[in-house]
């Protein structure tokens, strides 16, 4: 079990190895679909993002409605292919890492080799355990989106799995390859 | 026979309790099922998915909050008697408030925008639900509950094969799908296959069978087979949970069927992820 804090360096981007169990603490932001249209069309346009993405992870979530005396609802992860057409461009201007479940396109793996960043699965479907890892939670920008708007999530040993990694490694792909069997 | 007056207030009440049950309390067939994968799996790291996702269960039974954090588009099965009257307004109306209620009060996630192409701006009271409606024998009103997450329902798909693609057809068709999807749907997932009908009834078909319980079997024992020999064939394509690789991709494969046309042979997969979350109530 590898242990990693957030932000993220390039030097800690190129430690991990697909298929490694990692614990991350620290401070990472979610975002999803529309969310992450919104920060596309800023950068599009040269404008600034509500929040400095250096080294930053995003995380793919919406979180259920927090109940009173709570840090957060229901947190797990939400597939990440969607995010595909937007993420290239945000690794390019700093993203480092990114939360998430199912595996991501080429695009997105040429950028993260490029570029140096890291994919982390987490496990979808688990959002009552994974909330218990986060600290605090502030909504940073739009919050009209309701669900999808962006928050700031403080965490602590959020347990993720690398997924793909900056060097080409892929646990899709080896793994499934690993345990595929013909069944005649 | 004499009708039986059933009040729309009556539905709403019920159905508000569904939307609350179904996100935090997995049926104890689908816990089986994982605890099953659990001693089935080979991969350390699948191994490891399947303890989070129990335990991830067991959380979400304890504190009332949902297993998931996509508590799912509710798509709603009306069963309405025959000799039943309705009551006190209308029935879509008190579907909806039932759904509004649920959401709101066991603090759900609302998923869905109003314009799905263009707007696409939150309803922010998880309504409208989808509704399906089928008038039955008898003077009771059922009322089932899906809670569909959305990771899961986009990897469902429709083909309307040819006669002559025959069960192979079928059978590849079933099987690519879920490889193609690998861990998009939250695998280890729950499959629902509908056979035949029309392009929307297949569809629905495929939707309804994810309402039975894991473990039960087609009653027409070649589609048992079929049933089981798609399991062992997904599986054996090495998904695993999460996609990460291993042993335990679907938990169940669920065949619904219906006559066709001559010139047909639909078939549909309804995907869902291991949170395969329905609950009814009888009226």
């Amino acid at each position: 079990m590898k242990r990693v804090s957030a932000p993220l360096t390039n030097s800690s981007v190129e430690d991990l190895r697909a298929g490694d169990e990692v614990l991350i603490s620290g401070i990472i932001y979610t975002a999803r679909d529309a969310a992450h249209k919104r920060l596309v069309e800023l950068l599009s346009k040269g404008e600034e993002l509500p929040f400095d993405i250096e080294g930053q992870i995003i995380y793919y979530a919406g979180p259920t409605p927090t109940r009173p005396g709570e840090v957060i609802g229901s947190a797990g992860p939400t597939t990440s292919y969607r995010m595909d057409p937007y993420a290239p461009l945000l690794i390019e201007h700093g993203l480092k890492g990114m939360i998430g479940k199912g595996q991501r396109t080429e695009p997105v793996l040429s950028s993260m080799r490029k570029f140096k960043a890291v994919y982390f699965a987490a496990v979808g479907g688990a959002g009552a355990l994974i909330a218990r890892a986060v600290k605090s939670s502030s909504i940073v920008a739009y919050e009209d989106l309701g669900p999808e708007a962006i928050r700031k999530l403080e965490v602590a040993d959020f347990p993720v799995i690398v997924a793909q990694d900056c060097h080409g490694g892929d646990l899709f792909v080896e793994g499934v390859k690993k345990y595929s069997r013909s069944v005649l | 026979m004499a009708k039986r007056t059933v009040k729309v207030s009556e539905i709403t009440e019920k159905l508000s309790q569904l939307c609350a049950s179904a996100s935090c309390e997995l049926d104890d067939d689908l816990i089986g099922a994982l605890e099953e994968g659990l001693r089935t799996e080979e991969s350390p790291t699948g191994k490891q998915i399947l303890e989070q996702i129990l335990e991830n269960a067991k959380i979400s039974r304890e504190t009332k909050l949902p297993s998931c954090q996509d508590t799912g588009f509710a798509v709603v099965f009306l069963e309405i008697g025959q000799d039943v009257c309705l009551e006190g307004g209308d029935l879509m109306d008190a579907v909806n408030e039932g759904v509004r209620r649920g959401y709101e009060q066991a603090y759900l996630r609302k998923s869905i925008v109003d314009d799905p192409a263009i707007d696409r701006k939150n309803t922010r009271d998880n309504t409208p639900a989808v509704v399906h409606t089928e008038i039955v024998k008898g003077d009771r009103v059922k009322i089932t509950l899906a809670a569909k997450g959305g990771g899961s329902e986009n990897m469902s798909a429709v083909a309307m094969l040819k006669p002559a693609d025959g069960i192979e057809g079928i059978r590849r068709f079933v099987v690519e799908r879920i490889k193609e999807a690998g861990g998009n749907p939250c695998p280890p997932v729950v499959v629902g296959v509908g056979v035949g009908g029309t392009f929307e009834k297949c569809a629905f078909l495929a939707k309804k069978a994810l309402l039975r319980p894991l473990g039960s079997h087609n009653p027409d024992e070649r589609y048992a087979k079929l049933e089981k020999e798609l399991l062992s064939e997904i599986n054996a394509t090495g998904v695993g949970p999460q996609g990460l690789g291993g042993r335990v991709t679907a938990l169940a494969v669920l065949i619904e069927t219906f006559p066709c046309h001559i010139a047909s042979l639909p078939a549909a997969v309804n995907v869902n992820c291991h949170a395969s979350r329905h609950k009814e109530a009888i009226i």
